[in-house]
């Protein structure tokens, strides 16, 4: 495997096989998710990008069957230090979630309680412990996370700090238990660039301190690129392409990943040329194409593309790619 | 002149609290076919700014005179055509519509409120907004739930465009959509702008979207502005300090591959 090699021959922290996620709604089934492989090692962070309705959010909140995917039917494996957690029973993954994985959404104000001061949000998990008790350890947590004021700030109400010290108490409330792995969906789409570089930068400071992993879900490629070291481009519930981020970046190989990145507004591109942008929209789950999923909008595609679904294949510098035109690699059955 | 702010400054009274200054005197002007950006963190003031320019926020110093006229002096009928004339499209495509109401219902209520077109002509005149925002007829029957966000988005155009505005005042159109739906979406303000020779005034956080739209850009910081000038000069060579810290900040996908293409060839 590329990217064992590249970490040593180690174990990954979690590993996604062909995971499918498909509701049943009124005797009518849609699969949003058909065939997502990812994994992340240890220490590691890993980007997963893609439009809105491509099955970024519903992967990863099936890792530990969050809602909605807790009524959906799984298929695949999703392997976390070794374990499939998708044949785990509900006492063992409410050991995982926040011990094993944590997340952060992308909504802070949404995500807190309204009517809860941050201290009691904080240690909500450890109430044998005292008022005494778990408000000193929510000023360590929030001193760690770079928030003023921790005494204050403790006391107070979600509605009393802006957006970035909201989403920092949520980093707080995911780093509580020391986690192996942080999930952070969308984390800054509702933040300012001023905020969101700094809530970032904590991130990854964080990460590096107690080696957790990272698996930042985002539609921005721009996030992508100073930070993470790999990433997977996911398209319609397939993964389409992954690998090492500056291969993906400076040289895309599938269609989809190429439209993504000529989508970008940029700050020294020329300024009368209008934006290039894919032409049409991700299909809804039971309006699949036939054959390549990203077929009706691609620019590059033949005959054999609305026949038949591209295998992943592995081409000669590392990277996953799905797609008909980029065979020249060895056929790969999985990541 | 068009549209022309001066000396602006919104301020809200707080109970128990000293009054807060929103906006501390800010001074632009706008003419038909320009389009000028104003750029800033939340909480700079911007969208006071926007609130008071559109008529939601009434109280405010300074002078805002739309074709020469103050808007304070405007007697009735003047004002309901400084409103119709200044339009404004949302961040939230989808909950700045009625979720109640189908996109048919939507744009026919403003036409008949407004009397833009007689009983009559109201399905022809929705075509023709329809095909201006590139829509395909068959959104007239969805509900906005029912489509996706950048649809929504092109509604809130279709709407404002059904009253033949002069300006059009977006505050973060493109931030809550995909990339690939903002650049469509952006590429649909700028032919707008071309084909009606509106005049834009865009609000946003995003310099590189700023970029893409605007002639002008001001930057603004705790209520005033900082740097004013030419989007190329002040994205090129920004004299401000904040305006170089909102530059540095923007996650910039090219200046990330730049440093990677470099390291490459270094090693």
């Amino acid at each position: 495997m590329q990217e064992a090699k590249s970490v040593g021959q180690q174990e990954p922290l979690l590993e996604i096989r062909h995971l499918s996620v498909t509701f049943r709604h009124e005797g009518v089934e849609t699969t949003p998710v058909h065939d997502v492989s990812l994994c992340v090692h240890r220490g590691e962070r890993v980007a997963v990008v893609g439009e809105s309705g491509c099955g970024k959010s519903l992967s990863a909140m099936s890792v530990t069957q969050l809602s909605p995917t807790d009524r959906a039917r799984l298929g695949g494996e999703i392997l976390f230090e070794g374990e499939d957690l998708l044949r785990a029973g509900q006492k063992r993954l409410e050991q995982v979630r926040g011990q094993g994985i944590a997340y952060v959404f992308q909504d802070p104000s949404a995500s807190l309680n309204p009517v809860m001061r941050v201290y009691r949000q904080i240690t909500e998990t450890n109430r044998e412990l005292s008022k005494a008790e778990r408000l000193a350890r929510t000023e360590q947590l929030l001193a760690e996370v770079g928030l003023p004021d921790p005494p204050r700030l403790a006391r107070a109400y979600p509605c009393e700090m802006s957006g970035g010290q909201q989403q920092r108490v949520m980093l707080a409330i995911a780093l509580a238990q020391r986690p192996r792995l942080l999930i952070a969906d969308e984390p800054t789409t509702a933040l300012d660039v001023t905020t969101q570089q700094k809530v970032l930068d904590l991130i990854d400071a964080l990460a590096v301190k107690y080696n957790m992993a990272v698996l930042l879900i985002t539609h921005n490629l721009g996030l992508v690129a100073g930070r993470m070291q790999r990433v997977y481009v996911l398209y319609s519930g397939y993964t389409v392409e992954s690998g090492d981020v500056r291969d993906i970046l400076l040289y895309p190989q599938h269609p989809y990943t190429k439209g993504l990145l000529a989508a970008v507004p940029r700050l020294d591109a020329p300024k009368d040329q209008p934006l290039a942008d894919i032409p049409g929209t991700v299909p809804s789950p039971d309006d699949w194409p036939p054959g390549c999923v990203f077929e009706p909008r691609c620019g590059e595609a033949f005959d054999r593309c609305r026949r038949e679904v591209p295998p992943i294949h592995r081409l000669a510098d590392g990277r996953m790619c799905a797609c008909w035109k980029r065979m020249e690699g060895e056929p790969c059955c999985c990541k | 002149m068009l549209l022309q702010v001066n000396q602006l400054q919104v301020t809200y009274r707080q109970i128990g609290r000293p009054p807060l200054r929103a906006v501390r005197g800010i001074s632009f002007e706008l003419n038909a076919g320009q389009s000028l950006g104003i750029v800033g963190e939340s909480g700079c003031g911007k969208s006071s700014a926007a609130k008071a320019i559109i008529g939601l926020q009434t109280e405010f110093d300074g002078e805002i005179r739309f074709e020469g006229k103050s808007v304070h002096k405007m007697n009735r009928a003047e004002r309901i055509q400084y409103r119709r004339s200044v339009q404004m499209v949302f961040q939230d495509a989808v909950g700045s519509l009625n979720p109640h109401m189908t996109v048919r219902q939507t744009l026919e209520e403003v036409l008949r409120v407004h009397r833009m077109v007689p009983a009559g002509q109201i399905p022809k005149r929705i075509s023709e907004l329809l095909e201006l925002v590139s829509l395909p007829e068959r959104v007239l029957a969805a509900y906005p739930r029912e489509i996706s966000g950048g649809q929504c988005q092109r509604v809130s155009f279709a709407r404002c465009l059904a009253l033949n505005p002069r300006v059009i005042l977006a505050d973060e159109p493109v931030s809550a959509l995909d990339v690939s739906v903002q650049a469509r979406i952006l590429n649909l303000l700028r032919t707008l702008q071309k084909e009606l020779n509106l005049a834009i005034l865009l609000i946003s956080h995003d310099l590189a979207v700023v970029r893409t739209i605007c002639d002008r850009v001001c930057v603004m910081y705790k209520g005033q502005f900082v740097e004013t000038g030419t989007t190329t000069a002040v994205l090129e060579t920004p004299q401000n300090d904040y305006t170089k810290s909102l530059l540095a900040a923007v996650p910039d996908v090219n200046r990330s591959l730049d440093a990677g293409r470099g390291a490459l060839r270094a090693s």
